[in-house]
C-alpha cells in the first residue's frame, strides 16, 4: 500500500493533490465569475443598443473560434497581443505600471523596417534575426527609459511610460514621412517593403504566422524567468516589498531598468512581427491598439505569463470577430472597445474578492478527509 | 487656422499666446479637478476617458436640444458618474487605483466612440467666445485673442478652490483625508466617501474640460479630439504641486505648447509637424523629471498618494 520507508504515503500524497486542485478551482472562481458578470454587462449594453445579446454573442463566437478560418485569425491577432502583454505585466510583478507597450511596438516596428531595408541582398534568416534584434534593442530602450526614470529620479513609470510612448509615436510618424520613406508610397507613408523573400512564413499547416511561435516562447520564457529563477525571485521581491529588497542587499535600481527593458524589448519584438509577418513594411497602421489591448491581457490574466497564452487567444478572438459584428449588425467598431473597457473593470473590481473564495478547497479537503 | 504671415515673425508668438488662451481650458478644468481629487489622496487617471466622454456628450445634448450650456452641464454630469464609479471600485479592498483609472480610461474612450458615432457629421451649437483683442484692426490678432467664458470660470476657479481649501472647514476635511487617513478617521470622518465625493467633483470638472473641447475648439466631436490631455493633466498637477493657482499656470503653459505646432505649420514651417506636436508631451516629460527626485518627497505632496511615492 504505502511505502513509509523511501517516500511518502499515499494518502498524504492525495490529500496534497486534491489540496493543490482545490486551490487551483477557487483561483478560477472569481476570475470566471468575472468574465460572466461582463458578458451579463456587456449584454445589456448590446440590448439598450438595439440588438439581441444573444445573436450577438453567437457571432462574435463565430468570429472568434466558430470555424477554423476565424479561430487562424484569432490565433494570429493573439500573438502580438502575447507580446505586448508582457510588456505590462513583467514590470507588474515588481509592482510598476506600465502601459507604453504601443508606442515601444511602433519604434521597434521601425527600427526593424529601417534595419532589414539597409541590408539588401543578405539572407533572409540574417535579416529577420538583424530586424529581431534591433526591434528588442529599441523596445528595450524605450520602457528601459521609464524604468531608468523610476529607478534614478521616482518619475511616476505609469504617466512617463504613456508620454514616452506618445513620444515615440510622433518621432516614428516623422521618420516614415522624412528620412525613411519610401518615394513610392504616395497616398500612405511608409518604409520600403523588406523584400517578399524577408518575409517571415506560416507555420506548417495553418495560415499563421511564425509570430505566434515567437509569442509563445516569449511567454514560456517569461514564466521561467519569472517564477523559476534567481532574478524572477529577486524581482518578485522587489515588488512585494522594496524596502525588504534593498535591506537584503538587492540592486533595486538595476532589477527596475533591467525588468523594464525586457518588457519593452518583448513589445518592439511585437512591432517587429507586425512588420515581418504582416504588412512587410512601416507606416501608421502599426499603431493598432495592440498595446492597449495589451494591458488588459495581462491584468486579465492577473500578470502572469502562462495565463497569458489563453487571455491573449480570448482577446485576439474578440477583436477577431469585431469585423462580423459590424457587417451582420452594423454595431461600430468602438463596440469591441467597450468589451474590453467592461471587461477591464469587472476583472479590477473582482480583486476585491480575491482569496475569500474556498468553495472547491474545502469540498475536497473534505473528501480527502473522509477517505 | 487664420493665415499668420501678414504679421510676420510676430505670427508665431500671438498664435502661442492665442492657444494658451484657447487650449488651457480643458487642461485647466481636468487638473482643477484632478488636483482636488489628489488632494484627498486617490488618483483618477481615468479623467482622459472622462473628458472624451464629456466631449461626447457635451456635443450630443447640445446637438440634441439646440443649447451649448445644456451640452456643458450634461458633460458634467457624465463627468460626475465616472468619477463615482472611479471613486467606488477604488472604496473596495484591494483595488489599484491606478489601474482602475486606465481601464475606466479604456472603457470612456470606447464608450464615447460607440455613442458618438452618429454625432461626427452634424454641427452642434457652439459656446460664445468674446475677443480680448478687439482694440486691434488685424483679424488675426483678434481671431487668436478669442477667450471662452469657460476659461473665465476655470480662471476664476482656481483661486476659488485654493482659498477653499485652504480656508474651509471643508477644505480642511479633504485635505486630512489626503494626509493621512488614519487621522481623519480619528476624527470620525468616512475616508471613502469624502474621497469618492472628491472624485466625483474631479470628474464633473474634467467633463466640463472635455465639453470645452467639442463645443468651442476644435469644436467638432471626432475620434481624434483628444490626445492624453487627460494624462498630461495629471502630470500637471505633479508638476503644479497641489496648488490649484500653480495648475491655472501651467494649464497656460501647455495650452501654448500645444499650439505652437499648429502655429509653426500655419506660418509655413511643414517639416517636423509631428514633432512640434510632440511638444507637449516631451515639455510634461521634462518637468516631471525636473520636479521629481528618487530620495526627497515634496514637502506638498498628500502623503496618501500611491503615484508620487
Amino acid at each position: 500500500m504505502s511505502e513509509p520507508a523511501g517516500g511518502e504515503p499515499a494518502e498524504r500524497r492525495a490529500a496534497r493533490a486534491a489540496s493543490w486542485l482545490g486551490t487551483f478551482l477557487d483561483g478560477l472562481v472569481v476570475p470566471g465569475s468575472a468574465l460572466l458578470v461582463s458578458a451579463l454587462l456587456f449584454g445589456l449594453f448590446v440590448a439598450l443598443a438595439g440588438q439581441s445579446p444573444l445573436d450577438v454573442y453567437e457571432q462574435m463566437y463565430r468570429g472568434a473560434f466558430g470555424t477554423w478560418f476565424s479561430l487562424q485569425n484569432s490565433l494570429q491577432r493573439a500573438a502580438p497581443l502575447m507580446l505586448t502583454g508582457l510588456c505590462t505585466a513583467l514590470p507588474a510583478r515588481l509592482g510598476l505600471v506600465v502601459i507604453g507597450g504601443e508606442g515601444a511596438l511602433y519604434v521597434g516596428g521601425v527600427a526593424a523596417a529601417a534595419v532589414a531595408s539597409s541590408l539588401t541582398g543578405a539572407s533572409p534568416y540574417a535579416v529577420l534575426s538583424a530586424m529581431a534584434l534591433s526591434s528588442m534593442l529599441l523596445g528595450a530602450l524605450w520602457v528601459g527609459a521609464a524604468g531608468a526614470l523610476r529607478a534614478k529620479r521616482g518619475v511616476n513609470e505609469t504617466i512617463s511610460s504613456l508620454l514616452l510612448s506618445y513620444i515615440g509615436i510622433a518621432i516614428c510618424n516623422h521618420l516614415i514621412e522624412g528620412p525613411l520613406r519610401d518615394p513610392q508610397s504616395l497616398n500612405k507613408p511608409s518604409t520600403l517593403h523588406i523584400g517578399d523573400a524577408n518575409m517571415l512564413g506560416s507555420l506548417p499547416g495553418l495560415d499563421v504566422h511564425y509570430g505566434l511561435l515567437y509569442g509563445v516562447i516569449a511567454c514560456l520564457l517569461a514564466w521561467l524567468l519569472m517564477d523559476h529563477s534567481v532574478f524572477g525571485f529577486a524581482a518578485r521581491i522587489v515588488g512585494g516589498n522594496p524596502r525588504a529588497a534593498r535591506l537584503s542587499g538587492l540592486s533595486v535600481p538595476k532589477l527596475l531598468i533591467s525588468v523594464c527593458a525586457l518588457a519593452g524589448a518583448a513589445a518592439g519584438l511585437a512591432g517587429m512581427l507586425e512588420v515581418a509577418a504582416v504588412h512587410g513594411k512601416a507606416n501608421a497602421s502599426l499603431v493598432a491598439g495592440y498595446g492597449y489591448t495589451g494591458i488588459l491581457v495581462a491584468f486579465l490574466a492577473r500578470h502572469s505569463p502562462l495565463a497569458m497564452m489563453p487571455v491573449a487567444l480570448l482577446l485576439g478572438g474578440i477583436s477577431a470577430s469585431g469585423g462580423l459584428l459590424q457587417r451582420s449588425f452594423g454595431l461600430p467598431d468602438a463596440t469591441v472597445s467597450v468589451l474590453q473597457g467592461i471587461l477591464f473593470v469587472v476583472i479590477l473590481a473582482s480583486e476585491s474578492y480575491r482569496g475569500k473564495v474556498t468553495v472547491f478547497s474545502r469540498l475536497l479537503s473534505s473528501k480527502g478527509a473522509a477517505s | 487656422m487664420s493665415d499668420l504671415t501678414t504679421l510676420g515673425a510676430w505670427g508665431v508668438p500671438l498664435a502661442v499666446l492665442g492657444g494658451a488662451l484657447r487650449v488651457s481650458a480643458p487642461f485647466l478644468f481636468v487638473s482643477l479637478g484632478e488636483c482636488l481629487t489628489e488632494k484627498s489622496g486617490r488618483v483618477n487617471l481615468g479623467l482622459e476617458g472622462t473628458l472624451v466622454l464629456g466631449a461626447m456628450g457635451g456635443y450630443g445634448v447640445s446637438y440634441l436640444t439646440g443649447s451649448a450650456w445644456l451640452g456643458v452641464a450634461a458633460a458634467g454630469a457624465l463627468g460626475a458618474l465616472f468619477g463615482a464609479l472611479h471613486g467606488f471600485l477604488c472604496g473596495r479592498p484591494r483595488v489599484n487605483d491606478i489601474a482602475v483609472g486606465i481601464a475606466l480610461m479604456l472603457l470612456g474612450i470606447g464608450l464615447s466612440f460607440f455613442l458618438g458615432k452618429p454625432l461626427i457629421q452634424p454641427t452642434a451649437p457652439r459656446l460664445p467666445a468674446f475677443s480680448l483683442g478687439f482694440w486691434s484692426d488685424v483679424p488675426q490678432v483678434q481671431s487668436n485673442l478669442q477667450v471662452n467664458v469657460l476659461l473665465v470660470i476655470g480662471v476664476l476657479l482656481a483661486p476659488l478652490l485654493r482659498y477653499g481649501l485652504k480656508n474651509t472647514r471643508w477644505g480642511l476635511i479633504v485635505r486630512t483625508v489626503g494626509e493621512s487617513a488614519e487621522a481623519a478617521r480619528a476624527m470620525g470622518y468616512d475616508v471613502n466617501r469624502v474621497r469618492l465625493l472628491a472624485t466625483v467633483a474631479g470628474g464633473v470638472l474634467a467633463g466640463i474640460g472635455g465639453s470645452f473641447l467639442s463645443l468651442f475648439y476644435p469644436g467638432s466631436w471626432n475620434e481624434g479630439l483628444s490626445s492624453g490631455q487627460g494624462l498630461m493633466a495629471v502630470a500637471l498637477v505633479i508638476f503644479a504641486r497641489w496648488d490649484p493657482m500653480r495648475c491655472l499656470y501651467a494649464s497656460l503653459l501647455f495650452g501654448g505648447a500645444s499650439a505652437l505646432g499648429p502655429a509653426l505649420q500655419s506660418v509655413g514651417v511643414t517639416s517636423g509637424y509631428y514633432l512640434f506636436n510632440a511638444a507637449p508631451y516631451a515639455l510634461t516629460l521634462v518637468i516631471m523629471v525636473l520636479s521629481s527626485s528618487a530620495t526627497k518627497q515634496s514637502a506638498d505632496l498628500p502623503m496618501e498618494l500611491t503615484v508620487a511615492r
